[in-house]
């Protein structure tokens, strides 16, 4: 009796959940655009980031997308933090960080004279955040045929379909042809795009010697903002394991207990 | 609270206690309620809501030391809580997703209520507080809701609020009082934090009144008939609180699933763009826990009457112990009405299906187009609230019941419990 | 009520550590590790986040002090003095003895040695901050604020004197000001924190 009963709870239970589940996807899918699922490093509980991949997709982000896209969440200094592209053991505080300073110091930032009160441009520091690029959103869509270039920080976050998206996007152009400033993007939503095609062959020239192809910088881009948007992947992916295997045992060590509990009680 | 006290204070002190205040008492009669024998696994879920309020209760008071509920402000001081501050990429999810755990249970609480008869005499009052607990935790959650200050948010709470806006003459002086302004702004999202602070310490009084209202009229099991005699029950402790804990223990492995490896299954990624006032995005849904009633809202093409479904869909719970005429409680003697459960829970989800998909979209293919998601969700809207009218009065008027066992030993002893 | 009794006993019926106690000590620990470990974040996420952390230093450039002067710049949120101390300063700070301080300290142990190894006497950086109960010490040349009995700052919260090297000398103030953390990064500019 109990356990025809149990058992027609967990049918229940287990179609709601594969409905639920299956709208989910479907929702996730929807729009109708090509967006092909790619094998990044970075799924799956045990994943991480790819710090060389990262580094070279600061770099493509600092010479390609930066003229346009913000990304401000992010602070220079976060490129230090333990788990960033530019972690360095021997500097734990990433506000020391000789990489890191340097590259700050490429950017310019505002701030206010402490003598005469003007705004003056300065270099940044690390605990400086990444400069916006427009003054305002009006600003950002005038200059952008009416599109504003949206926020890179938090980018793969907030499209579904997250990284595999945005790769999509960034290599889903098929020419450089375009009507009155719209592009035509296989992944974009409705196919029409302001974007004008950002990356080609050879645009940046890697340190490390990797050939700079669309989909190299495409995939590396990617994964840096992936980094960007969740930093804290790693660790919590770590602490998330323990976390798993202490409550594993825990339950199991309560279950014991409980049975121990009602060892001589009928039920 | 219930019968009468088992505490003898041993020592002087918790006699010189016990005669000024009597909190060890309390505590002990209170840990010894007896408890129903045969109570299953879906009996636990009361000790996991009370995990889950404290939990939420906890994380939420920490966040409102790092969060900041200005228009300008309230997202980034989000992201900054997930970036900087020690843990924060922590704890704000547990919070997030906390949200949904509580509700996952609650569902599964009421919906053990449901099966089992809770609601029946002389548990009609305990049945309408946690309705009322329900009502101020979906309060909660809403507000909770808009102050990440991202896309969803603010559409989800110009939609919800709008809906104050179709009651007829007093509606816009209304809404424009509740939002403190002509729409959703930097006053609405400041009281909205205000309000989502208290109403969990609101909660908790309800709690304490439910909790206090089943140690009054004991609690129901699985078989729905009182205990009788000693060997019915069990005392609380040990046996339900090891019980208990060991089904939280299994329920935080759920959580941590979520918290760790999933901390944006649950949410949207529209709520990772800041608010925009100027552009409402192209698919806007609730979180999971409102899409059923979502669905009834939409399901209706008057906007007041859907409205009136929407929150006619929660009133009816309200009723429920009057609606129900049968006079035994547990479904699991009732073979027929069972039945019109289990449909009435695969409609709930599949209200929740339409909740999440365009109204328009096409839900079942039948031949050339099929059934769209708005024809479903009426199906599914009429079945729903008929089953706590006509249904439910009637079949307990027309049901053959099967025998009740003696007594819970008798049906312990037997197996059937 | 006999199974309650069981649980009471802790199940040692026959006096020796039965496998029901290990289970329930083992359940009793871990739940004690769990709780002690989920306390550590909740407990650890008020200490100063990663980006108030970062802005905790800052650097000063010396140069843009006169002599006679003080400058006070804002460092974690207090005041820093950086005070351009005359020559007649400088010799009342070295004429105090040393062992009659409430707080000994000799003026050279008051500061940074720049980098050529040299400590500059003339230029004192000091936390502004009376050590008594956190107002802001007064006393800067050529104004009209008092400067207390000892020629270098007072505080006019509960009246504590500070000489000329910001030294405790009268009142309730437990300490002399605390000289801040700063390393000299050119012949002029210093970084405090």
């Amino acid at each position: 009796m109990l356990k025809s009963i149990s058992k027609t709870f967990a049918a229940i239970a287990v179609i709601s959940t594969s409905l639920f589940a299956g709208s989910m996807v479907a929702q996730a899918a929807g729009g109708g655009e090509h967006i092909e699922v790619q094998d990044w490093g970075f799924k799956g509980p045990f994943g991480t980031y790819d710090r060389d991949a990262m580094a070279r997709g600061y770099q493509v982000y600092k010479e390609v997308c930066s003229s346009c896209h913000a990304l401000e969440h992010l602070s220079f200094r976060h490129l230090g933090d333990k788990g960033g592209p530019f972690y360095d053991a021997e500097y734990p505080n990433p506000n020391d960080n000789p990489v890191v300073k340097a590259f700050a110091k490429d950017w310019t930032v505002e701030r206010i004279d402490q003598e005469s009160g003007d705004v003056i441009d300065d270099t940044a520091i690390p605990a400086d955040k990444f400069p916006d690029v427009f003054p305002n959103a009006i600003a950002a869509a005038a200059s952008n045929g009416g599109a504003v270039p949206p926020d890179l920080s938090i980018i793969i976050q907030a499209r579904t379909g997250g990284a595999d998206y945005l790769y999509a996007l960034l290599t889903g152009y098929e020419s450089d042809e375009n009507h009155d400033g719209v592009y035509h993007n296989s992944a974009f939503p409705g196919g029409a795009i302001k974007m004008a095609p950002p990356l080609s062959d050879d645009l940046v020239e890697y340190a490390d010697g990797t050939k700079a192809t669309t989909e190299q910088m495409a995939h590396d881009v990617v994964e840096f903002l992936a980094w960007s948007g969740d930093p804290k992947m790693e660790v919590r992916k770590k602490v998330g394991f323990a976390t798993f295997l202490f409550l594993f045992i825990f339950a199991l060590l309560l279950f014991m207990t409980y049975k121990e509990v009602w060892k001589d009680v009928e039920h | 609270m219930s019968g009468h006290s088992t505490y003898e204070p041993k020592y002087a002190a918790e006699r010189w206690l016990d005669k000024r205040l009597p909190i060890v008492r309390f505590g002990v009669d209170f840990m010894g309620f007896p408890s129903p024998r045969n109570l299953n696994y879906w009996y636990a879920f009361g000790g996991i809501l009370t995990l889950c309020l404290m939990a939420q209760i906890i994380t939420g008071i920490i966040l409102a030391m790092h969060y900041t509920p200005d228009v300008d402000l309230a997202f980034d001081s989000i992201q900054r809580i997930k970036r900087d501050v020690p843990f924060g990429w922590l704890l704000q999810p547990m919070h997030a997703v906390g949200a949904s755990m509580f509700f996952l249970a609650v569902y599964i609480h009421m919906f053990r209520g449901m099966f089992y008869g809770s609601y029946k005499n002389p548990r009609e009052l305990l049945w309408i507080i946690g309705c009322l607990i329900y009502l101020a935790m979906m309060a909660t959650g809403f507000l909770g809701y808009t102050l990440p200050w991202g896309q969803m948010s603010f559409w989800g709470a110009t939609v919800i609020t709008g809906f104050f806006g179709a009651i007829p003459v007093v509606g816009e002086s209304l809404q424009q009082w509740l939002l403190g302004g002509y729409s959703i702004g930097n006053p609405t999202l400041q009281r909205f934090f205000s309000l989502h602070y208290l109403l969990p310490f609101i909660i908790c009084a309800l709690v304490g009144l439910h909790v206090w209202a089943v140690h009054h009229v004991g609690q129901n099991n699985p078989i729905g008939i009182e205990p009788k005699s000693k060997s019915d029950t069990l005392p609380f402790h040990p046996f339900y609180t090891m019980k208990d804990a060991f089904a939280i223990a299994v329920f935080l492995l759920i959580f941590a699933l979520f918290v760790f490896y999933l901390p944006d299954a649950l949410g949207h990624a529209d709520n990772y763009q800041r608010a925009n006032p100027l552009v409402t995005p192209p698919h806007i849904v609730p979180e999971w826990y409102f899409l059923p009633f979502y669905a009834i809202l939409r399901a209706v093409p008057d906007k007041l009457m859907g409205i009136m479904l929407m929150f006619g869909a929660i009133g009816v719970l309200f009723v429920l112990p009057w609606l129900d005429t049968a006079k035994v409680r547990s479904m699991r003697f009732r073979p027929i009405t069972r039945w019109f459960f289990i449909i009435f829970l695969v409609m709930g989800f599949i209200l929740g299906w339409c909740g999440a998909n365009s109204p328009d979209d096409i839900a079942i293919p039948i031949g050339e187009h099929g059934m769209s998601f708005k024809w479903l969700s009426r199906i599914a809207t009429l079945y729903y609230f008929a089953y706590f009218f006509p249904i439910l009065p009637i079949m307990g008027w027309i049901e053959k019941t099967k025998p009740l066992p003696e007594s819970i030993t008798k049906a312990v002893l037997s197996g059937d419990a | 009520m006999s199974d309650t009794d069981k649980f009471d006993e802790h199940g040692s019926e026959n006096g020796e550590p039965s496998r029901r106690d290990f289970i329930y000590i083992a359940t009793a620990a871990t739940a004690a590790v769990g709780a002690g470990a989920f306390a550590w974040p909740l407990v650890t996420q008020m200490s100063a986040a990663a980006d108030t952390r970062a802005a905790g230093s800052i650097e000063i450039d010396l140069a843009k002090v006169s002599e006679g002067q003080q400058i006070k710049v804002l460092w974690r949120g207090k005041p820093v003095f950086v005070r351009y101390r005359t020559q007649e300063e400088i010799d009342a700070a070295d004429a105090v003895d040393v062992a009659n301080l409430r707080d000994p300290q000799s003026d050279d142990d008051r500061f940074v040695p720049n980098l050529s190894g040299v400590i500059d006497k003339r230029l004192l950086v000091m936390v502004g901050v009376c050590t008594h109960f956190g107002c802001i010490p007064v006393g800067e040349q050529g104004k009209i604020d008092p400067m207390g009995a000892f020629g270098g700052w007072y505080c006019p919260c509960h009246g504590s004197h500070y000489d000329t090297s910001g030294r405790i000398r009268q009142g309730p103030a437990p300490t002399n000001l605390p000289i801040p953390e700063y390393t000299y990064i050119s012949d002029t500019v210093i970084k405090v924190g």
